[in-house]
Parts: C-alpha cells; structure tokens; sequence
C-alpha cells in the first residue's frame, strides 16, 4: 500500500473573525533546520488597517458584555486548546522545540487562559474604589477597557508568550491587534483556530504574521489604536513611543525576564490597559431640603 | 439725607456695594529667588522677570528666571535629598512633615487666596473656597498615606520612582502645585516644581511654608522660569519622573522629548467636555451647572464644561434661561466678594480667546455676550455663547481656555453619545437627568476620565483625576494617584 501523503496546513492571517491571505500576496518562508517548514504570510499596512477597523468595530460588542459573560469566552479558549494539545505541542516541536518543553509549554498554556479569565468579574472589586469626597457626593471610581490594543508578541515562547500577554489585554474588554512572532509564528494561527471556534466574537483578536520592523511603525501611528502592549523587541522602544504620540497612545513596555515565571500571574498587568474613570453624584442633604426626621 | 436714598427699581438688576478683600494682611517680596536646597538663592543667569495683576496691570513682584545651570542645581538637591534624608526617614515621620505643611496651609489661607487673587485674576470667591482650601486637604489627605502604601497595593512592594520633575498651569496655581507635591512626597520622592510663568507668587508662597515646616532642605524645589525653564527640567537626565498639567501640544512635546528614555510620565492635558441636558432634568438646577462647568474661573479650566448638547424638546428655555443667568453674572474686580467672573489670566491668553471669538462668528455661529463694561486696565472678556454650532465648528472642536461655551442640540441618546465621544480629547463630561439608569447608561458610555451626573466641576483629594485619548494618562487624586509616584 503507498504511503499516505499528507495534507499540509495553509497558514494565513486572522482579520475580523476570518482566515485570508494578506492582500499583498508576500510571503516568508520559516525554516527549522533549514528545511522550510511553512510559508508565512508577510502582511502589510493594508492588512493592519483592516485588522485595526475590525478591532474597532468589535469593541462596543466585546466591552459591554458581562464580564461573567467573558470569563466564561476565555475559560471557553482553554477548553478549545486543551482539546488540540498534541496539534500545539507538534507543531512547537515542528518549529524545533524540544518535545518536553514544548509539552510544559502548553499546559502552562492553557493554565494561563484560565488564570485570567477568572479575573474578569473580579478586576473592579480590586481596583474600584469608592472615594469618600468631602462634599454631599456619591463618588466612585472604576477600570474601564482602553479600546484598541496593538500586542507586539514576543518572539519566544511562541505559544506561552503570546497567551500570556493576550489574556491580560482581552479580558477586560479591549479588543487586540497582534504581531505575532516572526521566528515562532505557526501557533498564533493555530491559535486563532482556537479563538474563532471560542465565542471569542470576531474581531476582538486579529493576528498578523509578517516582519515586525515592517509594521510596528504603522501600528504605532495609527490613529485609531488606543495603546501598544510592546512585550520585547525594546529595540523599537523609541520609535514606538515617538510614533505613538501623535493621538498619545499608552504604551505599555514588557520588562518580563521568562514567561514561565510565576510572577506573569498578576491582576497588575491587566489594569496597564485600563483606564480609570471617576462618577460624581450629588445626595441630597436631608436637613438642606427642609425634610427633617 | 432722605434725598440721597435711590427708589427701590424691581424692573431690573440691582448693584452690589463693593466688597472687597483686604489686601493689607499679605506679604509680598519685591523680589523673588529661587528655592533650590532650602533655601532662595539668585538665579545663575541673574534675570528676573515681572509678575503683574491680570487685572489692574499693576506690577507685584520680580522672579527670577531659572537656567540650564539653575534647573541642574535644583536637581541635584533634589537627587541628594532623595539619596539621604528622605528616602532613610520613616514612613511616618515622612508624614508628619507633609501633616505639617497641610496646616500651615490652613493657617495662612486667607494671605494664600489674595496673593492667588490678585495675581492670577480669579474672583476671591474661587480662591478662598475652591483653590485653597483644596490645597490643603490634598497635602492631608496624602499625608495619611505615607506609612499605608503597602494596604495599598496588594501582593506588591512600591518602591519611590526618585526625582520627579514637575510642571504646572496657572489656572490653579497653588492647587496644581499641591496635586503635584503631595502623592510625589507621600510615596518618598523628592521634587522639582516649575509653575507658569504668570502665577509664580503661590508656590515661591509654598516654599516659604515648606520652609517654615522645617522640610529636610532639597525634598521641595520650586524654580521658576517659562517654557526654557520647563523644558531644562523635563531633558535633566536626572529626572526619573515629568508630570504635566497644560495643553495637549505641549503634552505631545514632553513625550516626544523624554520617548525612548526610562522616565515615567503622568500627562493631564487639555480637554472639550460634553454637558448633556436631557428634557427631563431639573432644568434650573442643569442651567446653573452648565454656568458653573463653563465660567467657573473665567473657564481656565481643562475639564471645562465647552461643549453643550441640549436636547431639542427643551432648547428653547434652556437657552432662554442660560441668557438670562447670564446677564445676572458680575463681572469686575476679582478681589470682590461678589464677583463672579475675574480677569483673564493674561493678555497672550486673551488674545486666544478673541481669536476663537472671531472664527466662531466667522464660521456663522451666533454669539451672546454678557452685557456689561468692561473694566478700563487689565484683561478681560464678557461670558460668551455660541449657538447655531455644528460638530465641524472649531469652537466646538479645539480647547479655547476662555469662558466660551458652543451649544448644540440633540434628538436622541445615541445621536448625544455619538457626538459627545466625537473627540480627541477625554477629560470629563456632564450629564443632566432626573432619571437614573439614562444616568448610569451615559457616564459609562462617556468616554472620558471623570463624568459628573448632575453635577459639574467638583474636584475632591480622595478622587482621582484625569483623562482618556489625547487629554492625557495617569490620575491624580486618591489611591490611584499614588501609582504613578512608585515603582513596583
């Protein structure tokens, strides 16, 4: 009997919930061990303005949903990936990691989705505050999502490290736009299988493969992108934040020495792309009103 | 004696008598130093530059003009006492310090708001109920924090971010001073404060008290200078931290200036506010908000109330009655009692103003004015609206500073969301109805830092300030404003 030929994988892009090509038809070619292993769409400004305009789009969506609603999406992601474990873990080890890691990677993983995803309901009993003016005022305060988040993903982990800087910007409501690893990119797209198969309403993650140098001065520019989660690659540090002052995008710089670390477990990152918005209400003062007890 | 008793008029307004404010209890220098390391020293450069009454013109005292080599002084000091005393000092000795100067504060407000009066030209009234009282409670409020930071951040160990540079408006001078000061001092940094130009007199005040506290020398300096002075501060590379308050533009200078660099930075910039009047609000009681959110302080004011939107039902009265609160308003003198509207804080700022006054009737708005004289000396503009504005006008789209406000009109709560949102900027925004969940429905689709729901313009050391989008990041005020002040 002949051997089985295998139907390979097709990686593109992820815009607003569906899987073209980038427009401008340019690829790279990844390679493990100089064998080429995928060709990878090399996307374009005309692709990041889409993935910017479908971003926007879905953000009214994606905010205004109960945060009960979108803890449950991203529990949903986790349980989407526990099911295609052995997908992520061979295609790590596809792109040349070392089988074990690869399998550690992966259930840390999914145990990150769910770490965050708990604290979607809880991250304004944390933060909120309720201020106690010294004037007849109900006055409180409280973490509101920033809008359009553009995530420039670390290059490595390539599954870990994406997770574990996407989850922060998602659960509060921002939709996100991601450049995705350069050396490591195969398991963002497979990972927007995931999403698009997760309630994760299309267009709160767009995922971009391409040269970061590329695009990471049009992310910056772009009027419409509300903040940059820069998690490494500093050196574009400057050029972001010069870039991003035009319409004073909040740029958030990673200074995070291993993904794996326990440390990346914190409610403190989800709030660097959340603004804080303060409610005044006057009481009526009993005695003012001329009612009395 | 009877024949110079005037007959009682009830056709139209009455005067006031004037009440005006003793001026014979404060203390002003001929001449001002700078206070770098504790003590006022002459400036390097020797220059000196003028403080005069916006509203009289009349001269009140020199400043000195600080340097490169100046602004390298304080900073130094400032590195210094950051390296020995202040950061070695415990938390709660810290604290009693910043206690101290809270009472200092109170003990001399009265020469505080006169000396804020006369020389930024805001009526008395706002000084000595608004700006200093105010100043006060936020150096007590954040006193109390020194020795609770850790309550304050679970799970995390703040640490003070060092020197922090800092630079402020003269539309509240000694409060932007104090909003600025104290959560730096509470969380055990040490400072470097340069306010404007035109309202220098408060904070050389300021450094007087903090003298007078006996603060360890260095943990407060206070230099003063114009935008060269700013700019020396903000490039220091000494300087861990640059919190602004001003305009946007030079918000965007800042960053550009410090992009690349470690420093942090807290922008609170310029802002377009939206006051919804929805036809079922207390309509007197919106009118006289609107009034307050847009006038208050000639509307030198970044969260100013500059946008209204009146629902279309009830435009008619609403602007009747806005026309005629108007022309009730008194307009003169700031040191007296009963002004409402002071001087326009100086006369590049007046000119803006006039400015924007002409390109609104030039692009076909309508324009009202109080109906009043002006006073002979000094800067001044009437209270002004604008109606027949749409979105595309430029007095409904850029920051004025002036006591400008363009009203337009509304059919629907999505039509008002739409257009509120409509802006780069996000400072604040108002909302006037009696009903609740249209109350909660707007304040949390406002996109924008603080929204007042029957209120407007009140500002409180326990709640914190600032803006979404282009008005600016960071908050000041409260627990939150203390984040900016650490690293973690």
């Amino acid at each position: 009997m002949a051997e089985r030929i295998n139907v390979l994988k097709t990686y593109k892009i992820f815009i607003g919930g569906k899987f073209p090509r980038t427009e401008s038809g340019r690829f790279y070619q990844l390679n493990n061990r100089s064998k080429a292993i995928a060709n990878v769409c090399l996307s374009s400004r005309k692709d990041l303005r889409n993935a910017v305009v479908a971003a926007r789009g879905a953000f009214e969506k994606w905010s205004s949903a109960t945060a009960y609603n979108r803890s449950q999406i991203l529990y949903r992601m986790a349980e989407m990936m526990e099911g295609r474990k052995d997908q992520f873990i061979s295609e790590l080890v596809f792109q040349g990691v070392d089988k074990n890691k690869a399998a550690e990677e992966v259930d840390l993983s999914i145990d990150r989705v769910i770490y965050f995803a708990g604290w979607a309901d809880k991250i304004n009993q944390v933060f909120g505050s309720v201020n106690p003016v010294a004037s007849s005022h109900f006055n409180f305060s409280l973490m509101e999502p920033m809008g359009v988040v553009g995530l420039v993903a670390p290059e490595r982990p390539g599954l870990l490290g994406l997770l574990s800087s996407l989850c922060p910007i998602l659960v509060s409501g921002n939709c996100a736009v991601v450049l995705a690893s350069e050396k490591l990119p195969l398991c963002s797209i497979t990972l927007a299988e995931v999403l698009a198969t997760s309630d994760v309403p299309a267009g709160v993650v767009n995922i971009l493969t391409g040269k970061k140098e590329e695009i990471i001065v049009h992310l910056s520019k772009h009027m419409d992108v509300n903040a940059i989660y820069l998690t490494d690659n500093l050196e574009y540090k400057k050029l972001v934040q010069e870039e991003a002052i035009q319409n004073l995008k909040r740029i958030v710089v990673g200074n995070q020495k291993s993904w794996h670390d326990e440390s990346v477990e914190n409610p403190y990152i989800i709030t660097e792309f959340m603004e804080t918005k303060t409610t005044w209400h006057p009481v009526e003062i009993i005695s003012g009103s001329g009612a009395g007890y | 004696m009877k024949k110079d008793i005037k007959p009682l008029k009830f056709s139209g307004k009455w005067d006031f008598d004037p009440a005006p404010e003793s001026v014979d209890h404060i203390n002003l220098k001929e001449q001002y130093g700078l206070f770098i390391n504790g003590k006022f020293e002459d400036p390097q450069s020797g220059n000196y530059f003028p403080s005069t009454n916006p509203a009289t013109e009349e001269h009140l005292s020199m400043i000195a003009e600080a340097g490169e080599k100046d602004v390298n002084n304080a900073v130094t000091a400032a590195r210094k006492a950051y390296e020995g005393p202040w950061s070695r000092m415990s938390a709660k000795e810290r604290g009693k310090y910043i206690f101290r100067i809270a009472r200092l504060i109170q003990e001399k407000s009265r020469e505080l708001a006169v000396i804020e009066t006369l020389d930024g030209g805001k009526p008395i009234r706002e000084s000595r109920d608004v700006d200093i009282p105010i100043t006060a409670a936020h150096f007590f409020y954040y006193a109390g924090w020194t020795d609770k930071l850790k309550y304050a951040f679970p799970n995390r160990n703040p640490k003070p971010v060092g020197v922090a540079g800092q630079v402020i408006p003269w539309n509240f001078p000694l409060m932007m001073a104090a909003w600025k000061i104290a959560p730096a001092l509470a969380t055990g940094n040490t400072v470097v404060l340069k306010p404007a130009e035109t309202t220098s007199l408060t904070a050389l005040k300021l450094a007087e008290i903090i003298q007078e506290a006996d603060l360890p020398k260095g943990v407060v300096n206070i230099i003063t200078g114009a935008g060269s002075t700013g700019a020396g501060i903000v490039n220091h590379p000494d300087i861990d931290k640059i919190a602004f308050t001003g305009s946007t533009g030079v918000g965007k200078i800042i960053m550009k200036a410090i992009a690349g660099s470690n420093k942090k930075s807290t922008m609170e910039l310029g802002g377009k506010a939206a006051n919804i009047i929805f036809e079922d609000a207390p309509l007197d009681q919106a009118v006289e908000g609107v009034i307050n959110g847009i006038y208050f302080n000639q509307g030198h004011v970044c969260c100013a109330g500059s946008r209204l939107f009146v629902q279309e039902s009830v435009y008619d009265i609403v602007l009747r009655k806005l026309k005629d609160r108007i022309q009730s308003l008194i307009l003169g003198n700031p040191l007296d009692k009963n002004t409402d509207i002071g001087a326009i804080n100086s006369k590049e700022q007046l000119g803006t103003i006039n400015k924007y006054l002409k390109i609104g009737q030039q692009e076909g708005a309508e324009m009202f004015q109080l109906d009043c004289s002006l006073p002979k000396k000094g800067f001044w503009c009437p209270p002004t609206l604008f109606t027949n504005v749409s979105q595309s006008h430029v007095i409904a789209k850029e920051e004025i500073f002036g006591p400008v406000l363009a009203i337009q009109t509304f059919r629907t709560i999505d039509e008002v969301i739409t257009k509120a949102n409509n802006t780069p900027f996000g400072l604040s925004a108002g909302v006037w109805t009696d009903k609740g969940s249209k109350i909660f429905n707007l304040t949390s689709q406002m996109r924008a830092g603080v929204v007042w729901a029957n209120t407007y313009n009140k500002f409180d050391p326990t709640s914190p300030f600032g803006g979404y989008k282009e008005s600016g990041h960071g908050r000041e005020g409260g627990l939150h404003g203390l984040t900016p002040y650490l690293n973690f």
